[in-house]
């Protein structure tokens, strides 16, 4: 649980190589993990977005965006984790389908890659489209590149590659050949678009889900999600699922109704913090 | 006179998350004691699920010998602080006593609740065994709720190197997560799982079996044999329309945050949880009672219990209906919800229900509730909270090839040897019989590490 190795990806990106060796001999592309890093600290859940079964490493890839991930991020190396559980999820079956569109929004990169390398390992053709609000968000482009026979960008300001959401750029592939699924991951609007547009395309959509959670073992049923009009568990039966049958909207509201406390809480952190200043 | 157990002011209590009822005094515990009859044939310990010699622990206790007192106890149960305070009394060896049949029974639980906080507190150290002498085989014991604890502290007593596997951060099963503070404190499961570890077993949280490691891998680690104490810890819904909307929790979800998560110290703590002013709980077991009261703790200026059935059905335990009554929660019987409705943003406004009468017995033996037409109603809420039963949680059994499950879908064991389908694999507690107490999980946990003892002593020999 000890953090080896830190780096800052982009503002507010930070990647974790943590010591998990059990984690890593059974993680696969699609599992999760959920941490705490203090005694009175929330369960927090982070794809693990590579391992290292040899040296029994996880990597994780935290986007601080309100306090507890925030100050996960201010962690450095030597530092440990108090408590970290996984893997966690069902795996996503790798099988060899021809070509895959691996489409990310922000940091949906992170929990996109694993699956976009084992998809790549196991002979099939990747085009990566990767999209953020601007250019310094873009991530763990290199990564994704070794393992693409095309990869293109967006940003939403137009600082780099195509100006505008990253879904036009979908349109463009599916619209010129071929392809036999979709992998999208990142923010919910950006993954009901995408899958909207695969539906156009009668591609098969897969997404992964990140709903709220609290124990992350189908004990508490706050992760439901409906798919195909049934209810789901996010964290046992996810959380990817066939993008085509997910209720994105009711995801959409569940995943705000803490919000007003969580800004609160993010609000008296960095005010604490300034005071230490 | 049976002797009444002092409690907080339900117009305080209602307040606070400290424990409702303090316990006797040494004078009352006393006087409570004399009350009973010694009787040779004791009808009491035939009600108790672990058959605690109770005549002579309460002897013990009128000599003026609390320590030998929970000696006797300790016998038989080895959380007694715990089944003191949740047991069900009234179902089990104070609905046998004796006295009951003209008057009030004796206030058993108390008494055993009486010796066991007289323990925590007047004995530094409990050394019941022996850690070093440890040299059997090793087991590994799966969940660490009242069943796995129990087993593995036996287990460990019979000189066995036990390891608990928990999944979540903290020890306790549903003495941690489900059950509030007000009821039973942490600091009680603390000390239990305390008393664990100083007899050698190794906890290992944050391991789900099944996903981290799998039981085939347990053995394939130096493990013997292998118990599975898992619970039914997961949560039904009402498969109502609206079930998702904001604001729906599950007790299971509801009491998390609060119990283990500690929502009620946030921002202190880091977890959140909202409580609207209308909370209504659905169902009208133990756990239907416990959301209600944290959530008045919480805040909510009104609390109904929704139960379909009457007052005469409700499963909770007898005093924990009438604390609830007493700190202000509402009983809307014979009401069922339909359907639950919300505004734009999906966050919970309405629950539409319907009166029900009772009809003919049902299967259970209960009458059986059938819907009034033209009797729905609407009942303004911001908060639901499910609480209509748990059933198995599937992550264990499903990564278990060979283990054989019931129609129900829990694990079949030997009644006899709680063996599970595949050999050296027991199993008991919740994940067995379903959703039921806490002193059964206890008795299983007992007679799976009795059972366990002679498999891997047989299996010995026979490798001699
Ligand atoms: C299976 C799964 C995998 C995940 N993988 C990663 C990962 O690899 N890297 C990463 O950075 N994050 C990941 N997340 C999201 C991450 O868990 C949340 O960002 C984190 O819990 C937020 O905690 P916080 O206290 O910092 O923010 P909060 O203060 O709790 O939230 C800040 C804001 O974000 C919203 N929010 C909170 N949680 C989520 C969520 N799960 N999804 C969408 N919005 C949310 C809140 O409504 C709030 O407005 C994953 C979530 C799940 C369920
Ligand atoms: C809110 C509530 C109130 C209750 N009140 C009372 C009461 O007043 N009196 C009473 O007698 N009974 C009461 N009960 C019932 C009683 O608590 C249970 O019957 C009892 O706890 C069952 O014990 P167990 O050991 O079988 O399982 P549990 O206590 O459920 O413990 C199982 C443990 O196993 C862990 N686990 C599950 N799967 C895995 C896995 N794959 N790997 C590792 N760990 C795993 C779980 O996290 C959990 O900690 C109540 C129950 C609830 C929910
Ligand atoms: S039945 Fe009642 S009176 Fe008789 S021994 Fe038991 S507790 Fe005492
Ligand atoms: S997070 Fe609790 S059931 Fe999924």
């Amino acid at each position: 649980m000890k953090i080896i190795d830190k780096k800052q990806l982009a503002p507010e990106i930070v990647r974790f190589i943590v010591e998990a060796p059990q984690i890593a001999k059974k993680a696969q592309p699609g599992h999760f993990i959920i941490l705490r890093y203090k005694e009175n600290g929330e369960r927090i859940p982070l794809t693990i977005a590579d391992y290292n079964r040899e040296k029994g490493t996880i990597t994780l890839v935290c986007q601080g965006i309100g306090k507890s991930t925030y100050e996960i991020n201010r962690m450095e190396v030597g530092d440990s984790f108090l408590d970290l559980l996984g893997p966690l999820g069902k795996a996503y079956p790798i099988k060899k389908l021809g070509t895959v569109v691996c489409v990310a929004g922000g940091l949906g990169v992170a929990p996109l890659y694993p699956k976009a390398k084992a998809l790549y390992e196991a002979g099939n053709r990747i085009i990566s489209l990767i999209g953020a609000q601007r250019k310094e968000l873009l991530i763990m482009t290199e990564e994704m590149a070794a393992i693409s026979a095309e990869i293109h960008f967006s940003t939403d300001d137009g600082s780099f590659g195509h100006h505008g959401f990253i879904t036009e750029p979908l349109r463009q592939v599916l619209a010129r050949e071929k392809v036999d699924e979709v992998v999208a991951v990142g923010p919910v609007p950006m993954m009901a678009s995408a899958v909207k547009v695969a539906r156009e395309f009668n591609v098969p959509v897969v997404v992964s889900l990140n709903a709220l959670m609290v124990d992350g073992t189908g004990m508490c049923g706050g992760c439901r999600v409906t798919v195909g009009g049934e209810t789901k568990f996010c964290c046992v039966d996810g959380p990817t699922f066939d993008g085509a049958a997910v209720d994105f909207q009711e995801l959409l509201m569940r995943q705000r109704y803490y919000q007003e406390q969580e800004k609160e809480a993010f609000y008296r952190c960095k005010l604490e913090e300034a005071g230490q200043e | 006179m049976r002797q009444q157990m002092p409690k907080q002011d339900p117009a305080v209590r209602r307040t606070n998350f400290d424990e409702v009822a303090l316990g006797f005094t040494a004078e009352q515990a006393l006087a409570e004691a004399k009350r009973c009859l010694n009787c040779k044939k004791p009808l009491c310990v035939q009600g108790c699920p672990v058959e605690i010699d109770i005549p002579q622990f309460i002897t013990l206790l009128v000599a003026g010998k609390p320590d030998q007192a929970l000696a006797k106890i300790k016998e038989k149960n080895s959380l007694p602080a715990i089944c003191g305070r949740v047991c069900p009394q009234e179902n089990q060896c104070e609905k046998q006593c004796v006295l009951g049949r003209k008057g009030e029974p004796v206030a058993i639980g108390a008494l055993e609740r009486y010796c066991a906080d007289w323990g925590r507190a007047n004995q530094a150290v409990e050394s019941t065994g022996d850690p070093a002498g440890a040299v059997k085989e090793k087991v590994a014991v799966v969940g660490s709720g009242p069943a796995g604890l129990t087993a593995a502290a036996d287990l460990a007593l019979m000189g066995y190197q036990v390891t608990l596997f928990e999944s979540l951060h903290a020890p306790g099963g549903v003495l941690r997560y489900g059950i509030p503070e007000f009821r039973l404190p942490k600091a009680i499961v603390d000390y239990e799982v305390g008393n664990l570890t100083k007899l050698g077993v190794e906890i290992k949280t944050n391991v789900l079996v099944g996903q981290t490691v799998t039981i085939d891998e347990l053995f394939a680690l130096g493990y013997e044999a292998v118990f599975i104490g898992t619970g039914a810890g997961l949560p039904y819904f009402l498969q109502i329309p609206g079930e998702n909307l904001n604001g729906v929790y599950s007790a299971n979800e509801f009491l998390t945050r609060v119990n283990l998560m500690k929502a009620y110290l946030f921002p202190e703590y880091d977890t959140p949880i909202r409580i609207g002013k209308r909370v209504a709980v659905v169902g009208a077991g133990n756990v239907a009672m416990d959301a209600a009261r944290t959530a008045l703790r919480l805040g909510a200026e009104t609390v109904s219990i929704v139960y379909r059935r009457s007052r005469a059905e409700m499963p909770a335990r007898r005093e924990e209906i009438e604390n609830a009554e007493e700190e202000g929660v509402v009983f809307r019987l014979l009401t069922n919800p339909v359907r639950l409705e919300g505004d734009e943003r999906g966050n919970l406004t309405t629950m539409v229900c319907q009166k029900m009468a009772l009809g003919e017995p049902d299967a259970s033996g209960r009458r059986r509730p059938v819907p009034i037409p033209g009797s729905e109603e609407e009942l303004p809420v911001d908060t639901v909270i499910v609480a209509v039963g748990q059933g198995p949680n599937p992550i264990l059994l499903q990564a278990t090839t060979g283990l054989a499950l019931n129609k129900r879908g829990y694990i079949e064991v030997d009644p006899e040897t709680m063996m599970t389908s595949i050999p050296g694999v027991f199993a008991g507690g919740d994940i067995v019989t379903g959703a039921a107490t806490v002193i059964a999980a206890m008795g299983a946990g007992k007679k799976a590490a009795r059972a366990i003892d002679r498999y891997l002593a047989a299996k010995k020999e026979a490798g001699k």
